[in-house]
């Protein structure tokens, strides 16, 4: 076969579409459909009974945000995923730091950041079950205290509140910080750190103006993983708060429950949007593919 | 008071990184004040390490460093006042310019005035001014070398250590950063210590070139020194410019020896500073490649030669002010003649010609 002597005009914008299009392919099932399915969804009308009736209204977005309720639950989730990043950013980054920089052997180093990920070997429903042993009425750390006299009565904050929802998160979500910003410090040239102490720089120093600022694309990615599993989940907060406490998606899932389909796809639409602005804000401050190409 | 004496003695200087094989084995070494010192030597033979031990990235497994009349022994580098300017520079590619160059009067504490000023000031002496704001990745290479040797020189340090500096540049900008170089150590005045693996680079730099071979230093001096009276075959080979010639000495007469070898009537050596050859000892000897001059057989030689060995010219390069003429004088080794290029043209040699090669018996140097 002869090879088309005079090339197509659009001959290398096909070869383009071929490199995009498996990643096309599973996108717009599995995410772009969906999404407006939602999206549609949401100005249908209902018959209250899970009937819904095409159209275009925008009635359902009307009561989500005239809801008290919404402002609520949109306040709780955002302490919620604060909590978690403040508490995973800390978290990861030491951990990172501690693997990049003090481990020297890096075979400890890799098999070290693969226990990291131990956790991650079992579901997520036993993971957050675990806790109850250890943070439970009659758990390890009220008994604990208890024996120690610290306290007479046992504690019932620590299993069914809010703190269980946090530490439930950071068990969880500390990886997806520790990987990012293990692979951005990774790539840090150690040369530069001789450099920083020769220069006279403590350690603190070190941290603060060398190895923060050219961790930061990893911090972001990390913040996006961890803001956006947060705020887009409602799990975790049914069981560890043991129903107590509620999120954005938990409020959404009920009214799934009620067969309220427009207000749930009504809510989820505007969950994504206030991420896709989070997410936005986020890579203003940071360039990630500026970072991850330099 | 503060110590400005940039001397340095390294005293039985060892350094071990898995406690079997030094990589650095009994240095001694002493560096005048505001000198400029080269370590030369193949890559693995411990000059890095030795900067790296003066600098503080590295602790001696055994010996002194004294600097300035101090030993400084587990001083931080800033303790020290040793400033390291390192191979690839390793700036800090998320600050500008002057940033990075007043990173280290940041870390001091001064205030962001100060510390500005001062670098600015720098800035100006490696002549950068107009790039002051740009970051590390938007210079030339050249340009990140200066930015290196400003970081490295704004905390007025004693001692600035410079680890292949002139490795990453291309060869023109490496013959300009070479003269740079040269011009702010001694604006400086400080003692500078550059380790390189480029002979041109310390003969033309150095006040003292230090040649090393697997951890030890082979013969330290002036870089003419060196070069033109090396110590041993190592060193004149390492630093070049020489043919090596070994042989056994067939009779020792007063200031001078014979040395058997291939030629008809033996090679005749002066003695020199070799005060002990006996008959039968196996003696390597040195004779500069300039130093060679190249006779059709039958001629006469010039006066005072009587050295006179048959060769066959192996290859000719031309190289501009000279012609470089490979000899196959040596079974298995190198002989070069560098002959004047008029003087060549004269009479020009083909490959495969054979001539006799000679020198003025004066100009063979015996080798340790």
């Amino acid at each position: 076969m002869q090879p088309a002597q005079s090339p197509i005009p659009s001959r290398s914008n096909l070869a383009g579409w071929l490199y995009v299009l498996p990643l096309v392919l599973v996108l717009v099932p599995f995410f772009v459909a969906p999404i407006l399915v939602v999206l549609a969804a949401s100005f249908f009308a209902t018959d209250g009974f899970g009937g819904l009736t095409p159209g275009f209204t925008l009635a359902s977005y009307v009561e989500v945000l005239h809801s008290a309720l919404t402002l609520k639950l949109y306040l709780a989730t955002i302490k919620f995923t604060v909590l978690t990043w403040i508490f995973t950013l800390i978290i990861g980054f030491f951990v990172a730091y501690f693997l990049v920089f003090h481990v020297r052997n890096q075979l400890l180093a890799i098999g070290l950041f693969l226990l990291c990920t131990v956790p991650f070997w079992t579901s997520n429903i036993i993971r957050m079950i675990s806790w109850i042993p250890l943070l439970g009425k009659e758990g390890l750390i009220n008994q604990a205290l208890l024996a120690l006299d610290v306290i007479r009565q046992p504690l019932e904050v620590l299993l069914f509140s809010d703190l269980a929802v946090v530490i439930a998160y950071v068990h969880q979500l500390t990886i997806f910080m520790i990987v990012p910003i293990f692979n951005s410090m990774a790539r840090i040239d150690k040369k530069l750190i001789e450099a920083a102490i020769d220069a006279g720089a403590s350690r603190f120093d070190i941290m603060r103006l060398i190895v923060v600022p050219m961790s930061k694309s990893g911090i972001a990615l990390g913040t996006i993983f961890v803001v956006s599993i947060v705020m887009g989940d409602f799990f975790v907060v049914k069981v560890m708060s043991g129903g107590g406490s509620a999120s954005v998606v938990s409020a959404f899932y009920e009214d799934v429950g009620v067969l309220q389909y427009p207000t749930a796809a009504a809510s989820a639409v505007l969950l994504t949007l206030v991420l896709v602005a989070i997410v936005a804000l986020i890579l203003r401050t940071v360039d990630i593919r500026q970072e991850i190409t330099r | 008071m503060k110590n400005d004496r940039g001397d340095i003695e390294l005293a039985g200087v060892c350094k071990s990184f898995d406690g079997v094989t030094n990589v650095v084995d009994g240095v001694n070494l002493k560096i005048a004040d505001g000198a400029y010192c080269c370590f030369i030597g193949p890559s693995g033979c411990g000059k890095t390490t030795i900067l790296r031990m003066i600098a503080g990235h590295d602790d001696p497994t055994a010996g002194e460093i004294v600097i300035g009349g101090q030993n400084v022994v587990g001083l931080a580098p800033v303790q020290r006042r040793t400033a390291m300017m390192f191979q690839s520079y390793a700036l800090f590619p998320h600050l500008t310019v002057r940033e990075n160059i007043a990173f280290a009067l940041r870390v001091r504490g001064q205030s962001k005035a100060d510390r500005l000023r001062a670098a600015d000031a720098m800035i100006e002496k490696v002549r950068l001014t107009s790039f002051a704001d740009r970051l590390p990745a938007q210079l030339s290479g050249g340009q990140q070398q200066r930015v290196a040797l400003a970081r490295a020189a704004i905390t007025e340090p004693r001692v600035l250590l410079l680890d292949e500096p002139l490795s990453a540049l291309d060869e023109q900008l490496r013959v300009q950063m070479r003269q740079e170089l040269r011009r702010m150590q001694q604006e400086l005045g400080i003692t500078f210590i550059h380790v390189t693996h480029t002979q041109l680079e310390a003969i033309a730099l150095a006040d003292l070139v230090v040649v090393m071979e697997q951890g030890r230093i082979k013969q330290a001096g002036a870089a003419r020194e060196v070069y033109a009276h090396p110590h041993d075959r190592y060193v004149a080979e390492f630093m070049g410019g020489q043919n090596v010639l070994s042989g056994r000495v067939e009779k020792v007469n007063g200031a001078s020896f014979t040395l058997a070898q291939a030629a008809p009537s033996g090679i005749e050596v002066p003695l020199q500073a070799r005060p002990t050859v006996s008959v039968g000892d196996k003696v390597d000897i040195a004779v500069r490649r300039d130093d060679v001059a190249l006779v059709r057989p039958g001629r006469e030689l010039p006066p005072g030669c009587t050295a006179s060995l048959p060769s066959r010219v192996l290859a000719i390069e031309y190289q501009g002010y000279f012609v470089k003429v490979m000899l196959d004088t040596v079974p298995d080794d190198e002989f070069v003649a560098y002959v004047p290029e008029k003087t060549f043209f004269a009479d020009p040699f083909t490959v495969g010609d054979v001539v006799m090669a000679t020198w003025a018996t004066g100009s063979a140097l015996p080798l340790a």
